[in-house]
């Protein structure tokens, strides 16, 4: 029988009724679909495509398992390097990782492998199939700091040793970006959240409410008897252009307007209390996922046109391939080669408009993109009354300031051992954003998974905080 | 963690001071840091200057406002916050010799206590002032007098103490020769920007508590974004206080009111969803 040269598509929500409602949009694929899509994989003898997996998930004994019907014996593939499969299969860049190395890309697309995670993922959770086992406990606390999914990786996998783990969190709702960033239309609160009860389970105590560097210290957790430290904090601070009417009423950084909508429940007020402000034209500044999001949130909040403004091209986009085609179906506006130069006000100190200039690309940057260089005279105005900053995040200092011993780069990412994951302050170690700077959610929890390796070293060896 | 009121104190019609346990809070509040409170599982973040913190227990006050402080003030003793975090924000600048003037209006009083007590301890000279807009509005008086060397009450009818704003009051002191090191001042932001152009001209040091809208509370949205010096700063975890002669007050009160509209119809929805009995699922 010949092969499929394409995915199975995905079932998805049409785009004219989406634009109205924050339920997913991608729905999952069937078993039939899963199957039809399983069975385009070569089973090569040397799998490019695990290479490409920052976490080396056994794609090719997956997919195997999965044809052959044995989803438990597929499911238990994934898990035992990646705990979160749910979510990664929603959100993690495929096209940039595992397909990128298809060899069934190479003529054709490739295998779908994103989607037969989050497949087996879906299916175990609707299961009830929990495979995270308990050691004996070994009376060693250990405090995770944030629960974004490095900290809760680092957490899963010390409880599974047997520590006595406690997270403790800034805000009241625990899952980091994945809670507050990443929308319910690509990820659903309720995966995230069956997710942390996981970890519940396991014995790991959430505490919410508690930012450390103001209400506790690192200080004060050694103090209060915790051995080891983790901190996987993110990077939460939003950055600004750094252009005249930044302050102007209407302008969000991205991290409010998402915030506002995923974690607050903006787009139901007054049913919910927190009330999220769209004009009815919009700009977003950048083109990560960051700023798909922020785009297609405003897009669901009813305006009358969305744009994208993005000093590049299609090509150097950083967002997944899949929400950049999905924002387009969604008839979000792209301007491309543009940057924003100034954001006007009206007399009561609203937007009123985005002052634009063109460019063209020059060349190669640092980052190996070429670099975008302004073309004088082509200045324009963008009629918007919204304005939303999506142009990068990098790490809240809070910890940092408040920790004897930390120290950091020069843009404020922790400095760790690659290896074991400590940092400069023996007993404390880091991983995910906050090391990285803005990253992913895989990377974060490879991170978390080598620091909970590099903390049970460090006890194991009777390490003693320094 | 259970975020319970202990004790509830009304202190006007519109204003109650609740004390919360809140241990974790306690552990190393400084005057004139907050706390964000939640009351429940649809709730905004609501930001609140701490008024005490000791042994555990926050005292906090809270003037009705819109739909969730209007909520928060029905609570009663024995009732639970769904989440109190804190304390934030940079703790006040305390002087260690000198005069102070500390100025409260309105529930503005209750985050001045914890400033002069600290003062007062420190050996300054506090000579505080308390307005309102009637005698009946005049809160925590006792507890503000006995922190301070010097207690000033100003009414706006005249009803208790000076009859004017509490910036009248601090301009006569100023005009009696008393000489003061530094001001501190909070309460509404019409009241901070007035008391800012009384001292700008002596040159007298002039601190004031911004209270700008706020979601998370740790530098995570940026919403709170005021101007100072003409640098842009994140009142959340720079502030809340800062140098009142360098912040642009046109600024700050323009985005303090950027979601009066919605904040109109929350309580419409509030009182509608009262009326028929239901809304505080
Ligand atoms: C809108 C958006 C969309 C994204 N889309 C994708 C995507 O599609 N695919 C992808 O792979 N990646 C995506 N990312 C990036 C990805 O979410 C992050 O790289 C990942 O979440 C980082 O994980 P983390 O655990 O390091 O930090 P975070 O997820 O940021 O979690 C950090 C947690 O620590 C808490 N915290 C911070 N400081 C303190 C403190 N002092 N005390 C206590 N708690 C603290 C924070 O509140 C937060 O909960 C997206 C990011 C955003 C913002
Ligand atoms: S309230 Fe969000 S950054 Fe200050």
């Amino acid at each position: 029988m010949a092969l499929r040269k394409t995915k199975v598509p995905m079932p998805e929500q049409p785009p004219e009724e989406r634009i109205r409602n924050f339920r997913e949009v991608a729905l999952g694929l069937t078993p039939e679909l899963a199957q039809e899509e399983a069975e385009r994989c070569l089973q090569c003898k040397n799998p490019a495509c695990e290479q490409g997996c920052p976490v080396n998930v056994r794609i090719k004994e997956f997919i195997g398992k999965l044809r052959g019907g044995d989803l438990e014996g597929a499911y238990r593939s994934i898990w035992s390097t990646n705990i979160l499969p749910s979510i990664c299969g929603r959100v993690c860049p495929q096209e940039e990782q595992c397909e990128k190395y298809c060899l069934m890309g190479k003529k054709n697309e490739p295998v779908a492998i994103g989607r037969l995670e989050r497949y087996l993922g879906d299916w175990a959770r609707e299961q009830g199939l929990t495979l995270a086992e308990k050691a004996p406990p070994n009376g060693k606390k250990v405090a995770v700091v944030g629960s974004g999914p490095a900290g809760l990786t680092c957490a899963s996998d010390l409880a599974q040793k047997g520590y006595d783990v406690t997270i403790f969190e800034a805000l009241h709702v625990p899952g980091g970006v994945l809670m507050y960033g990443i929308p319910e239309f690509r990820l659903p609160k309720a995966v995230v959240q069956a997710e942390i009860d996981g970890l519940r389970r396991l014995g790991v105590e959430i505490r919410t409410d508690v930012v450390v560097g103001k209400t506790l210290t690192v200080d004060d957790l050694f103090a209060d008897g915790y051995r080891a430290v983790f901190l996987g904090t993110g990077a939460g601070l939003p950055n600004f252009l750094g252009i005249p009417g930044e302050n102007l009423c209407g302008v969000y950084s991205a991290n409010e307007f998402l915030t506002r909508i995923n974690l607050m429940k903006g787009y139901l007020f007054p049913e919910y209390d927190t009330p999220v402000k769209c004009g009815r034209r919009v700009a977003v500044v950048g083109a990560g996922n960051v700023a798909m999001d922020a785009a297609r949130c405003a897009l669901r909040l009813g305006p009358d046109k969305v744009y994208i403004v993005y000093r590049r091209t299609w090509d150097e986009m950083p967002a997944r391939r899949e929400e950049i085609h999905h924002a387009k179906e969604e008839g979000i506006e792209f301007h491309l080669l543009t940057a924003p130069i100034e954001i006007l006000g009206d007399e009561q100190g609203w937007v009123r408009g985005m002052v634009c200039q063109r460019m063209e690309l020059g060349e190669p940057d640092a980052s190996g993109r070429r670099r975008p260089v302004p073309i004088p005279g082509s200045e324009y105005q963008l009629d918007v009354d919204t304005v939303i900053v999506a142009i990068g995040t990098t790490p809240n200092p809070l910890v940092a300031r408040s920790t004897p011993g930390l120290q950091t780069t020069r843009w404020g990412g922790l400095i760790i051992d690659e290896e074991t994951g400590m940092t400069t302050r023996p007993g404390v170690f880091a991983g995910g954003d906050s090391v990285t700077g803005a990253a992913t959610v895989i990377l974060a929890m490879g991170a978390g998974r080598r620091a909970a390796a590099g903390i049970d070293r460090y006890l194991s060896e009777g390490g003693k905080e320094g | 963690m259970v975020f319970r009121i202990r004790k509830k104190r009304v202190l006007t019609p519109v204003t109650v001071l609740f004390e919360v346990e809140a241990p974790l809070v306690c552990r190393h509040a400084q005057p004139g840091q907050f706390v964000i409170v939640r009351l429940g599982e649809k709730s905004e973040r609501i930001p609140l200057t701490i008024m005490e913190a000791r042994d555990g227990v926050l005292s906090i006050v809270i003037q009705a406002v819109g739909k969730s402080t209007r909520e928060l003030i029905g609570l009663g003793e024995g009732d639970a916050l769904a989440d109190v975090v804190g304390p934030l924000g940079q703790p006040c600048p305390l002087r260690d010799s000198g005069t102070v003037a500390v100025v409260g209006g309105g529930f503005g009083v209750a985050p001045i206590i914890p400033i002069a007590r600290a003062l007062h301890d420190r050996g300054v000279h506090v000579i505080a002032i308390n307005g309102a807009r009637t005698a009946e509005l005049l809160i925590l008086e006792d507890e503000l007098r006995a922190v301070s060397d010097r207690y000033l009450v100003s009414t706006n009818d005249g009803s208790k103490g000076v009859q004017g704003m509490v910036t009248d009051v601090l301009r006569q002191l100023i005009d009696q020769g008393e000489h003061l090191d530094e001001v501190i001042a909070i309460g509404p932001m019409v009241m901070m920007r007035a008391v800012a152009e009384v001292t700008r001209p002596h040159g007298i040091r002039t601190l004031v508590s911004l209270d700008p809208i706020m979601v998370d509370g740790t530098g995570m949205c940026g919403v709170c974004r005021v101007s100072v010096g003409g640098e842009t700063r994140f009142a959340c975890v720079d502030g809340p206080i800062f140098d009142a002669h360098q912040v642009d007050f046109d600024l700050a009160v323009r985005r303090g009111h950027m979601y009066d509209s919605e904040q109109k119809v929350a309580l419409e929805h509030y009182e509608k969803c009262r009326c028929h009995g239901g809304g505080e699922a």
